[in-house]
């Protein structure tokens, strides 16, 4: 029986992950060394793990309320006044979400049209593209260039900009280029957003992963809060990937309206983890600064090490994702990633994976210990001067 | 204060080598060395040691931890003792410490009869040696950092992800 017949037509015309593909390559090698991992290798710091297994012991298996318990979103208020200098009411303009993805979803299925469009910056997180088509919207990719660091520009955003544009998702530091915006930067995309009446999505979640300069908030910028939805979780700063938990915060209209969503399909986040991330907020602190300093250290060496190589690579001031160009082998970034992990196993992402603006580039993630990154790199030394010769 | 940048690595853990920290901090080998040269000539890296599991070891070592009273002494208090007392191989570590008791000293031996004798004929006969009161250590769960006979499961990470 013709089984797909009964699939939706949007979901047949959506294109498989480009990370899918190459993950099944990678999973069917062995002795690879992976720089495509998005996530911390460091385990969730053990005092956060001992919180959720308390929480079990004391019998915490229920549901929550539908915005998550009170007491993780007062210390959620209270993590992001502190750090980002932006004051939300616990009560009615927070949700707990299962990760940023699902904080994500619910905002644009609380928020688009069929047909709306949604701005973008590109290279960029490989789901942003398919939630915006999940919700029957047009999704409006903006490129941002190496030669800016991969900093979104106001005039980029003006060149890309059509009418019927609605909203615009910003993720900075980003996802797979490190790249984030400076002060004067927000203050020209502010300025543009409210020149075009938009509605602002800030994925946030590799902020505390900046290494230096601050991270600035674009909610923060003055008539920003009531444009913007702050999007923030666990995975990446407090190495809690698997634990699936994250935030939205914003006018309290919007937050009503992706709670409808979210009652309905998710009902609530699961409650050990919301019981771990109050750990995190109140006690992890410290740890979470240990492991960026680690960060930091890692990304120094292999920005130096890939440009000495040869694959020019800009400092990402943030994240833990270096972007570095394959210009010097000839290749695309399919091929240069291909022929690396076939002659010397090592995996990188292709550009390509996060949008079509990607070309040309690779992405490798330096969240692994520093032996595997030495080896890693003299692998790909050894693979780019065999190509040179 | 800037942290010498070498420390930093020793702190993290790093198994790592001087060539591999050369690499990792940019700076020659010869810089590292010197760098931890000049660590052990301000007493703050001490020198290198293999973190073991004696107990995996047929001939196991005997350990001890022995809380130790002694006579403060006018003008250098524990030290002088103290210092005296860690001199002997047998001792690994010894602690000037608050509370019931003033020194606490941990011991190494082959067998429990070197070790309480070590006990019984050294330590509690020095001059100014109050009381000793001496704790076989029956099992090691955490040496130094690094977990005991906790099978490093494969956590499932997965190769590639977004
Ligand atoms: C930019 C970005 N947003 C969101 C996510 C998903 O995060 P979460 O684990 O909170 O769902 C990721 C994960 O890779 C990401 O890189």
């Amino acid at each position: 029986m013709d089984t797909k017949r009964f699939i939706a037509r949007h979901v047949v015309d959506l294109p498989k992950s480009g990370i899918r593909d190459f993950f099944e390559i990678v999973a069917k090698m062995k002795d690879v060394i992976s720089l495509g991992i998005g996530e911390p290798d460091f385990d969730t710091p053990w005092h956060i793990r001992e919180a959720a297994i308390y929480a079990l012991e004391k019998g915490k298996t229920h549901y929550t309320s539908n915005l998550g318990l009170i007491e993780l979103r007062r210390a959620i208020t209270k993590y992001v006044e502190k750090v980002f200098k932006i004051s939300y009411r616990p009560e009615d303009e927070v949700i707990v979400t299962v990760g940023v993805s699902e904080a994500l979803d619910i905002a644009f299925r609380a928020l688009v049209n069929p047909g709306d469009k949604v701005m973008f910056h590109q290279p960029c997180y490989v789901s942003y593209h398919p939630s915006v088509t999940l919700t029957h919207g047009i999704g409006v990719p903006v490129p941002t260039y190496a030669k800016d660091n991969f900093a979104l520009t106001a005039e980029a955003l003006a060149a890309a900009w059509q009418p019927g544009c609605k909203l615009l998702v910003l993720n900075l530091p980003c996802n797979p280029t490190g790249g984030t915006c400076n002060r004067a930067q927000l203050e020209a995309i502010a300025k543009f957003v409210v020149e075009k009446d938009l509605l602002v999505l800030s994925d946030e979640i590799y902020s505390e992963l900046t290494f230096e300069g601050e991270h600035v908030s674009l909610a923060s910028l003055p008539g920003m809060r009531e444009r913007t939805i702050f999007l923030h979780g666990f995975s990446k700063a407090f190495a809690m990937t698997g634990w699936r938990i994250g935030y939205a915060c914003g006018p309290a209209d919007l937050i009503e309206a992706m709670m409808k969503v979210h009652q309905y399909s998710m009902m609530c986040a699961s409650i050990i983890s919301q019981e771990a991330a109050i750990e995190a907020l109140l006690r992890g602190e410290d740890g979470m600064k240990a492991m960026r300093e680690q960060y930091h250290r890692r990304r120094d060496f292999i920005v130096r090490r890939l440009n000495e190589i040869g694959l020019k690579c800009h400092l990402p001031r943030g994240s833990f994702y270096a972007f570095p160009s394959v210009a010097v082998s000839g290749m695309s970034e399919k091929d240069f990633a291909l022929g690396l992990l076939q002659a010397e196993r090592v995996a990188v992402v292709p550009g390509t994976a996060f949008g079509a603006n990607g070309a040309g580039f690779v992405r490798a993630c330096f969240a692994t210990s520093y032996e595997q990154l030495i080896e890693a790199t003299d692998r790909m030394d050894r693979y780019v001067s065999g190509l040179r010769r | 204060m800037l942290m010498n940048p070498v420390l930093k690595l020793l702190i993290e853990g790093g198994s790592l080598n001087p060539a591999q920290m050369a690499q990792v901090l940019g700076l020659t080998e010869q810089e590292i060395n010197s760098h931890l040269e000049q660590l052990k000539k301000e007493k703050i890296f001490l020198g290198w040691r293999p973190v073991l599991n004696l107990s995996k070891e047929s001939a196991a070592a005997v350990r001890a931890v022995i809380e130790v009273k002694i006579t403060p002494e006018r003008g250098g208090g524990f030290n002088r003792l103290a210092e005296r007392i860690s001199r002997f191989d047998e001792v690994e570590s010894c602690y000037l410490m608050s509370g019931g008791y003033d020194l606490l000293v941990f011991v190494n031996g082959e067998s429990l009869q070197k070790v309480a004798s070590f006990v019984s004929e050294k330590l509690s006969t020095i001059e100014g040696v109050l009381s000793t009161a001496t704790h076989f250590m029956l099992r090691s769960y955490k040496e130094q950092g690094y977990l005991m006979d906790v099978v490093q499961e494969d956590n499932g990470r997965l190769k590639v992800v977004p």
